[in-house]
């Protein structure tokens, strides 16, 4: 894949070569409030009607068409194909080369050539787990799926797991031990640490410093004790990327001691969300999408049981686009919100400050909370202080919420509220040259310590540095030793989800290269690195495990991916109650700002989290939800500031906060808090590896230990150029009227009916096909979507779809078969609501595609799919000109070009990989429709209901994708495509697509009038 | 002024007319059936193998079954090529001095596999299921010929899209009973003309030939 980088100082140029046309944001404003605005716009662009966005809707491929256009471009053109179709023939007349056998010498037990097999496992992130079932291809895992039987998973998973696929088999991965960057060896490196542990012996450990990313692995729980009790002064370091650290200070308050906190969505009717973006990340994100999206679906019982969502947040999220009332503030006034609806429950605390403007609103919820105690929960997100944390703690309280829909249990991944301290005690440390040893576990803080803290500098103070981890990365490249780290898919361990229930890590794969698993470290450190992990793990589990035979025990629990009770019990903590003083000290009034000052927001990328998927492809260019651009971390800025500052999309600007500066594009979001400013951390990474270098903007450079979440102060100067940035919202948009159907639940309840669309086939004059065995069809519940992108991710792994680099995706050729799309409406430009819906190929019984090829290469089959035939295509592009979903993909050069041999080891073997010049799109996961098929042949019985799942279906924490045989009258697909809210996606035009959605139903508060 | 033609040339140039036309329909006509041939299919070819495995000797003349070997005919897509430990299975016994058959002890001893050379090899784009077809009646001998009287195994069909579909547009010709389908030497009873037919609705036999059922 090749990556081109933009020069920051690019002119003010769109991708097609023209000068680009501003957003007139007051014209816009005008626009909406007349009510001349649409109804749902995808982007700004399309709600200005600018020339770049009518041009992406003439010209599907827009850079193409000026090449065409060029009279010396088209010249060379006519050239270049005239030459190439001349020897296309001839290219016909090579032979297929002979292919080779290698069959086993001795045939493990299980495998079958051509069938799969799955094994349990558990992906460790951020220090939790995510139990999951990994596909195996004769010992090549291909796909993550979720695990059933685990609670964190419940058989989804995120799109992390779905990539980690592609980091396994990433070429740029560590394969040595490195000394000083040269080649060396793991027994050298021991004997070195041999050494070193020697004179530390003597100090007991005084000089010795271990940081890593949370621990909830027991392995490793019990090797830290056995170090930290035989060096009694060193000292052993956490850092999380987005941990529990307000938490944690919170409930010591509350509770006397650090407790982790987990909410029962699927238990609560009123949630209040104080920027805690539930839906979008953290450890038990999937689990908390499962729950929440169970209480969206409103056809069940007429919506009696449906949930209201409140969100209180600064930079646009997945729980925000979800919140029936979403309000963005700046961070200092979520707090202020906070005390506001805690003093209206009865909290003595103090008045709120600069939140007059929304007293109706924070009424209306203290109104609705309390309608609800009992089944109502307040959350706070890891990006607030304690006090709001604290506040939140109190509210559950007060709503009797503890026990029911917020539990208490003992921290898992130990007690995180001194996180920061403990780094900033280490830089101390390291500034006085009191630390001879610095070990860093599978971390990178050259990259991502606070800018404060002066890492990089004062690195250079400690004796020996060994860093630990996949990637030689900055930190690696400043270490005197470098060991490579496993993937989880290939090493024994052991991990703990977000409410402990605790999961075997099982490898799938001996390790590709010279790397040792943690354990392996930790045993090394302790005088031992000649233990394997699966030595070390099974160490840890020989008492532990329950149950007299241990063999059997220990093979279950691989089995199953769990080990039975272990999840944390919850505690019944002793209410300390607020402290007298408490209620003026809890949240310390804001300080007054200057009108021009902005807050700064920092977030992990949804995708890229804090950095560490960098190097992968999948997640680099995946559209994030809420802004849909790919390959880069622009600022998010609200219209009404960049109207303020005179700035639009990709303007740069030097944004300068405390003497820190920063020159990053801003973009504009519709949805963003009013003077703030949303930075995505992950980016501008040095070291990465041959995708993640050099891409985007490192954010970290303005981030301090003392305000890592937001910072206030800030000021921005327009610098007068623009910078390119990949945005795919306006690619491939459909020309039509209300394309995702939301209403509210009065709208609902009234007329169940509401989004309905007539059924074309009554109009036509043509008795239609009739489909005799299968028909596959497929429902999409727009009430339930969050927008997580898991999807994507597993579609692209499951169908062997490449990437193609900014550039290309900048010219409109990016290949994932499902986009999600998020339209805007309302006729607020700064306060929109959102609406999310995934597009894929629709599957039209009468599909316009199928006519204008005009080699049959895009045909139905019998069971009513639309197939497209990867051989015959020539690719003409006519069948994508005519598709009014645009869900067709056209490979314009070789994206799927592996450089090394171990990057084919990601493919899929039951799925065709596409040379260049070729369509495609969804195919309804044909592979998996033949393959339970086949099955069923064999057994000499019909496909049952829910054998087949496709892959996107099958990794959806919100169930909100639902596939089946439409002839059978009892499948739940049937049975949902009779849904009142069931509607076809420009039905007008008659296309008859299996894929239908059934609108979105929002609960908005009777007593808020929007918001 | 003189003719600058000869009347003849009349002819000639009505004969180069036709010439032109049939050399370029009879090049079209070589080049089709060079397409088809064993040259381009490479059908009835025999393949150079690491051993000199005989299906004659094994299966025709000490009867072993198919499955013996092709051990997942019966559930996967692929039939299995046997690991060198089912060849060993006997020729740790029989044969042991044999060279023809040092391959064999070699990639035991080594643990390295034997490098058989692929056969029938279908394009990656196409996704042929072994199990489908054993399961619907259609025996090893409909595409694999009379394996028994092979010495060097050799493909016999030509293994293009045509030929695949041949039998997918009228499979009742290829069909027979389930317990028949290993059998080498099994033809249809002369009694009984409309068996396939019978067998077709027996075995819910329907000869898919839209594009999916192949390739994905």
């Amino acid at each position: 894949m090749s990556i081109t980088r933009e020069e920051p100082n690019a002119p003010a140029v769109a991708a097609g070569g023209k000068p680009r046309s501003a957003l007139d944001l007051p014209a816009l404003r005008a626009k909406l409030a007349t009510g001349n605005g649409r109804d749902q716009w995808l982007s700004l662009e399309q709600l200005a009607e600018t020339e770049e966005f009518k041009e992406l809707i003439h010209n599907e491929f827009p850079s193409q068409v000026t090449q065409l256009l060029d009279p010396v471009g088209r010249r060379s053109f006519l050239k270049l194909m005239g030459a190439s179709l001349a020897l296309a023939g001839a290219s016909a007349c090579t032979k297929q080369p002979d292919e080779k056998i290698f069959p086993y010498v001795k045939q493990p037990e299980w495998i079958v050539p051509g069938v799969p097999l799955y094994f349990a496992s558990a992906m460790p992130f951020d220090g939790y787990g995510q139990g999951v079932l990994v596909e195996s291809h004769m010992g090549r895992p291909t796909k993550v799926e979720g695990n059933p039987d685990h609670p964190g998973s419940l058989g989804a998973t995120d799109l992390f797991a779905q990539a980690s696929v592609l980091t396994l088999y990433d070429p740029d991965r560590s394969q040595v031990v490195r000394n000083i960057g040269e080649v060396q060896t793991w027994a050298n490196f021991n004997t070195a640490l041999g050494a070193l542990l020697k004179a530390q012996q003597a100090k007991q450990g005084a000089g010795l410093r271990i940081l890593s990313q949370p621990v909830t692995s027991p392995t490793l729980a019990r090797q830290r004790q056995a170090l930290l009790a035989a060096y009694p002064q060193a000292r052993w370091y956490q850092v999380s990327a987005a941990g529990n650290e307000a938490a944690h200070a919170a409930t010591k308050v509350a509770f006397g001691r650090p407790l982790d906190v987990i909410p029962h969505f699927d238990k609560a009717d009123r949630i209040l969300s104080l920027d805690a973006d539930f839906l979008g990340g953290g450890p038990g994100m999937v689990r908390a999408v499962k729950d929440f999206s169970a209480r969206r679906r409103v056809s069940e019982g007429g919506g009696q049981s449906m949930n209201r969502l409140y969100v209180v947040e600064t930079a646009p999220t997945n729980t925000g686009a979800c919140a029936d009332h979403r309000l963005p503030l700046r961070p200092s006034e979520i707090g202020e919100v906070a005390l506001g609806v805690a003093r209206g429950l009865g909290l003595p605390v103090r008045a709120p400050v600069g939140v007059e403007a929304h007293a109706e609103w924070i009424a209306a919820v203290v109104k609705d909370l309390q309608a609800h105690r009992g089944r109502s929960v307040v959350v706070a997100g890891p990006w607030q202080p304690a006090g709001v944390h604290l506040l939140a703690a109190a509210m559950n309280q007060v709503l009797s919420a503890e026990g029911t829909t917020v539990t208490y249990v003992e921290p898992v991944a130990g007690d995180a509220s001194t996180e920061r301290e403990g780094l900033r005690e280490l830089s101390a440390a390291m500034e006085a040259g009191q630390v001879d040893a610095l070990v860093m576990l599978d971390v990178n803080p050259v990259y991502d310590a606070p800018a404060d803290l002066d890492f990089k500098q004062r690195l250079a103070k400690v004796g020996t540095r060994i860093h630990y981890g996949l990637y030689y990365d900055e930190t690696a490249e400043l270490s005197h030793w470098h060991v490579p780290a496993t993937h989880y898919l290939e090493n024994w361990g052991d991990v703990r989800a977000f409410d402990g229930t605790t999961s075997i890590v099982q490898p799938l794969i001996a390790p590709l290269y010279d790397g040792k698993s943690q354990p392996q470290v930790l045993a090394a450190l302790l005088g031992d690195g000649t233990k394997t992990s699966y030595e070390l793990v099974r160490e840890t589990w020989k008492g532990a495990l329950s149950g007299g035979d241990f063999e059997a025990a220990w093979r279950k629990a691989i089995h199953d991916g769990v080990i039975p009770a272990t999840a944390a019990a919850p505690v019944q903590a002793a209410w300390v109650g607020l402290p007298n003083a408490w209620g003026a000290t809890v949240l310390p009034k804001p300080a007054e700002r200057a009108a021009d000052s902005l807050d700064i927001v920092f977030r992990p990328d949804s995708a890229l989290y804090d950095g560490r998927f960098a190097n992968n492809a999948w997640l680099q260019e995946v559209p994030r939800a809420m802004t849909r651009v790919t390959w880069d971390n622009p600022a998010l800025i609200a219209p009404s500031t960049a109207e303020k500052l005179g700035l639009d999309q990709g303007a740069l600007i030097d944004l300068t906060v405390d003497g820190r500066q920063l020159q990053v594009p801003v973009w504009v979001q519709p949805g963003q808090a009013t003077d703030s400013l949303t930075l995505y951390l992950g980016y501008g990474r040095s070291k990465a590896g041959s995708v993640g270098t050099a891409v985007g903007f490192d954010t970290y450079t303005l981030r301090t230990s003392t305000a890592p979440w937001s910072v206030a102060g800030a000021s921005a100067v327009k610098v007068g150029r623009h910078y390119t940035l990949a945005c795919t919202q306006d690619h491939h948009s459909m020309e039509g009227r209300n394309l995702a159907r939301v209403g509210t639940l009065a709208e609902f309840q009234k007329d169940p009916e509401f989004a309905a669309t007539e059924d074309m086939r009554k109009k036509s004059m043509y008795p239609g096909f009739k489909y005799e065995r299968y028909a596959w069809g497929m429902t999409v519940d727009l009430s339930t979507c969050v927008g997580c992108n898991a999807c994507i991710i597993a579609c692209q792994a499951e169908n062997n779809i490449p990437t193609v680099g900014k550039d290309q995706v900048s010219r409109g050729r990016e290949m994932q078969w499902i986009r999600i799309d998020r339209y805007f409406s309302g006729d607020n430009l700064d306060t929109p609501s959102t609406v999310l819906q995934p597009v894929f190929c629709q599957h039209c019984e009468q599909a316009p595609c199928e006519g204008v090829c005009p080699v049959n290469a895009t045909v139905h089959d019998v069971d009513g799919l639309n197939a497209m035939v990867y051989n015959r295509c020539v690719g003409t592009r006519y069948c994508s000109n005519n598709c009014p979903y645009k869900v067709r993909r056209f490979n314009f050069t070789l994206y799927n070009d592996p450089h090394s041999p171990v990057q084919e080891m990601v493919f899929n073997p039951d799925v065709t990989v596409r040379s260049r010049g070729v369509m495609e799109k969804c195919t309804y996961c044909v592979q998996r429709i033949n393959f339970a098929k086949n099955a069923a042949i064999r057994e000499q019985r019909k496909v049952t209901d829910g054998e087949i799942l496709t892959a996107c279906q099958q990794v959806c924490p919100a169930d909100a994708l639902t596939f089946g045989d439409i002839n059978d009258e009892n499948a739940k697909v049937t049975k949902l495509k009779k849904d009142p809210r069931n509607y076809t996606l420009l039905n007008d035009l008659g296309t008859l697509p299996r894929t239908t959605y059934l609108a979105g139903v929002r609960n908005p508060n009777p007593d808020l009038a929007r918001g | 002024m003189s003719q600058v033609f000869h009347p003849a040339s009349n002819v000639l140039a009505k004969l180069s007319l036709v010439l032109v036309l049939a050399g370029a329909g009879g090049g079209l006509f070589l080049l089709d059936r060079l397409f088809r041939s064993p040259y381009n299919t490479e059908a009835s070819v025999s393949r150079q193998q690491p051993v000199p495995f005989s299906h004659k000797h094994h299966a025709g003349e000490l009867g072993i079954d198919c499955r013996y070997c092709h051990t997942s005919v019966e559930i996967s897509a692929s039939a299995g090529i046997p690991p060198t430990q089912t060849c060993m299975n006997c020729h740790s016994q029989i044969w042991t001095w044999s060279p023809t058959l040092e391959p064999v002890r070699a990639s035991y001893r080594t643990d390295e596999s034997i490098q058989w050379t692929k056969v029938y090899d279908l394009p990656d784009f196409v996704y042929f299921n072994h199990s489908v077809h054993v399961a619907k009646g259609v025996g090893c001998v409909s595409c694999h010929g009379r394996v028994d009287q092979m010495n060097l195994t050799y493909q016999v069909p030509t293994l293009q899209m045509g030929w695949c579909l041949d039998c997918h547009r009228d499979p009742a010709p290829n069909l027979r009973p389930r317990s028949e389908v290993f059998n080498m030497a099994w033809t249809p009873p002369a009694d009984n003309p409309n068996l396939g037919a019978e067998l077709m609705a027996a075995h819910d036999v329907h000869g898919r030939i839209d594009c999916t059922a192949c390739h994905r």
